[in-house]
């Protein structure tokens, strides 16, 4: 009965305390989600909402931004730009303190203006050069740009692989014209001559064909730009028509997801990584520690971009001292965000006038299973 | 050369592939006048069957049978009694309209209750690739073309050379004599979506290592069936074979030589020039019915 009575009054006192946490602003911050949760885009978009309800649970847990508890709602775009957009209105008409997502660029691109014109910062996922280049002075990257990863990517493989031809494997939408083009460009101004173009089509299944096109233009490189799941089918593909040339790309070609669905395909697979569980910062390793526990899975990049969208609303709203969704927007231009002061931002970030990002990376490779570390590169302007 | 053949091969596996679906499609047309619409979720399905066995502890070989029993009893027996016979009463619009209804329904299903990500598949053939006369061939590719020849040359034979296959011939041209001549014609039409059932979980079986198991692989493989089994002959079995095998070459050979962007829109076109210079396929026949 004593033990009872102790334990009851243990649990109140806990109430009373995590209600009074909560209780000395009054406020809720809603931040509101939109992303990928079905369709070509799933893996793109479960794996930022998980890195996002991770990250409010951990914040709230904590007593909340400013004792103000994170409420977060989710909404499916089911990879449909035109979804994508009335899930954001309908998201915005109820005035959220910032919007999340989505993940692919080509609904980003359709949410930006309307985030744009109700006020409302957006952090989104979309890695398409032209996104941040609109001067929508609300629209944030949790990622790096094309216009900062393809150069980072042409540099090592016109100086450090030694290639002068390269075949082109992309996906035909927002996000693969964008590094595409960026590609392209970049290759042009070191003389990687381009010998296959090959645009493939997002949710496509069938790759036997592009993969034999590409093996016939017998290539130095194969630089492969697509999203998730296609990346996985055409390093099976590859493997399958013994494509013997090096497969260069970026985050999308070697995250998690993609290792556990192409298997051995992905073995020696390289690429310039913006954000990566395996990369050798105690930080991230003790994030995917707990996302793993979590959630029963190792998560890609999206993973850690939803995680780090919330942090930089955290860390902006506490440089204001104030919740102020109205200024959200110039608290983060400008804004360096570092881990001492802000653990959960797990590395050192930047975030310029346009809403880009300036942040360390690192040049990954598949190595029996696994995604390995072989550099790390520094930001872009120390 | 050597690419080209090499585009030949993998075109006729993934053929064998729109085959063996087109097949089942045709089957059901010819001994129940039904449009079966949810197709491509037939075959999207039994792989999920084989992952949750494969989950539950099974090993792969057990998971294949219980995925193929699984299939046949739900997408078989179940389809024909719970939505074919009530619907088919009512004409073969409303049951095709309800067969799209099933494919959403099954589609859905899987999304909400396994995953909406992408699942790895295992393959039966090694991943590995022979080197014959100069061309690198896959092992997968070369097992697809097997099994595919096996099961298509196993139908025919139990069609043709068989007692019970006969029946069911029978009972395809012209239910009303067969039932007159002794033939069990409800069992026969059982028989052809047992069979089906089969056929869609060995697709399945074979086409996840490739597409890898997702709940939106309906989608291409429903239009890749409908289209080869028009093009072939939606009347003939060996025309959902041609159908297929010919649209597998077609779309490979046209995103190798013709354009990746517009690779989508050539089996399209096929269709469309068959359905205008040749509307009862390239094997099929002209259908008559007394009215």
């Amino acid at each position: 009965m004593r033990n009872l009575l102790a334990s009851a009054g243990v649990a109140l006192m806990a109430g009373a305390f995590s209600a009074s946490t909560f209780a000395q602003s009054g406020e809720t911050i809603n931040l509101a989600d939109v992303a990928e949760l079905s369709g070509s885009g799933a893996t793109v978009g479960t794996n930022w909402k998980n890195g996002i309800d991770l990250a409010v649970d951990e914040i709230n847990a904590k007593g909340g931004i400013l004792g103000a508890k994170i409420i977060v709602t989710h909404a499916d775009t089911q990879s449909n730009a035109g979804v994508a957009k009335a899930q954001a209105q309908k998201a915005l008409d109820g005035e959220p303190y910032a919007l999340l997502g989505p993940g692919y660029s080509g609904s980003v691109k359709v949410c930006a203006p309307l985030a744009a014109e109700a006020g409302i910062v957006e952090i989104m996922g979309g890695e398409a050069a032209e996104l941040t280049k609109a001067g929508n002075k609300f629209l944030f990257r949790t990622s790096f740009g094309q216009q900062t990863s393809m150069p980072k990517i042409a540099k090592y493989i016109a100086e450090d692989m030694k290639a002068k031809t390269a075949a082109v494997v992309w996906v035909n939408n927002d996000f693969g014209k964008g590094g595409h083009d960026t590609i392209l460009k970049e290759f042009a101004a070191r003389d990687v001559k381009v010998v296959a173009d090959d645009s493939t089509e997002a949710g496509q299944a069938d790759f036997a064909a592009d993969a034999l096109k590409v093996k016939a233009s017998n290539p130095d490189v194969v630089f492969i730009y697509l999203n998730e799941e296609e990346s996985a089918r055409i390093l099976k593909e590859l493997r399958k028509a013994d494509v013997k040339a090096p497969l260069v790309g970026e985050t999308t070609l070697i995250g998690q997801k993609v290792i556990e669905l192409a298997g051995d395909a992905a073995n020696g697979a390289l690429a310039h990584v913006g954000l990566t569980t395996d990369a050798p910062i105690p930080a991230i390793k003790a994030f995917r520690d707990k996302f793993v526990a979590r959630y029963n899975y190792v998560p890609d990049h999206n993973g850690i971009k939803g995680y780090l969208s919330v942090y930089m609303i955290k860390a902006a709203t506490e440089k204001m001292g104030k919740l102020d969704s109205k200024n959200l927007a110039a608290a983060l231009h400008g804004l360096t965000i570092t881990p001492d002061k802000e653990p959960g931002i797990l590395m050192e970030v930047t975030i310029d006038e346009n809403g880009d990002l300036d942040r360390q990376s690192f040049l990954g490779e598949v190595v029996n299973g696994k995604q390995v570390i072989k550099e790390v590169l520094p930001k872009l302007r120390n | 050369m050597a690419n080209f053949v090499a585009l030949l091969i993998a075109g006729l596996a993934t053929g064998a592939l729109y085959a063996l679906a087109a097949v089942g499609f045709t089957l059901l047309w010819q001994t129940s006048q039904t449009i079966n619409f949810a197709q491509g979720e037939f075959v999207m399905l039994p792989a999920f069957f084989m992952l949750a066995a494969m989950h539950a502890g099974l090993p792969f070989w057990a998971a294949i049978l219980v995925g193929m029993a699984l299939s046949m009893a739900i997408l078989g027996f179940a389809f024909k009694r719970l939505l074919v016979d009530p619907m088919l009463q009512h004409g073969v619009l409303p049951l095709a309209i309800a067969t799209m209804a099933l494919s959403t329904f099954l589609k859905e299903s899987v999304k909400t209750f396994y995953s909406a990500e992408a699942s790895p598949f295992p393959s039966i053939a090694p991943d590995r690739d022979i080197h014959l006369l100069g061309v690198s061939v896959s092992w997968q590719n070369i097992a697809v073309l097997g099994v595919a020849i096996i099961t298509v040359v196993s139908l025919q034979f139990l069609l043709n050379r068989t007692r019970t296959g006969r029946q069911m011939q029978a009972a395809a041209q012209n239910p009303t004599v067969a039932r007159i001549l002794g033939v069990p014609v409800e069992r026969m039409i059982l028989y052809t979506f047992l069979i089906n059932g089969a056929l869609v979980a060995l697709t399945s079986l074979l086409i996840s290592p490739i597409y890898l198991a997702k709940f939106s692989n309906g989608d291409t493989l429903g239009l890749a069936a409908f289209i080869a089994a028009i093009v072939g002959g939606f009347n003939q079995i060996r025309g959902a074979i041609v159908g297929g095998l010919l649209l597998g070459i077609v779309d490979n050979l046209s995103a190798a030589y013709v354009s990746t962007q517009y690779r989508g829109a050539v089996p399209l076109c096929l269709l469309v020039v068959i359905i205008l210079f040749k509307p009862n396929g390239l094997l099929g026949r002209a259908e008559e019915r007394t009215v």
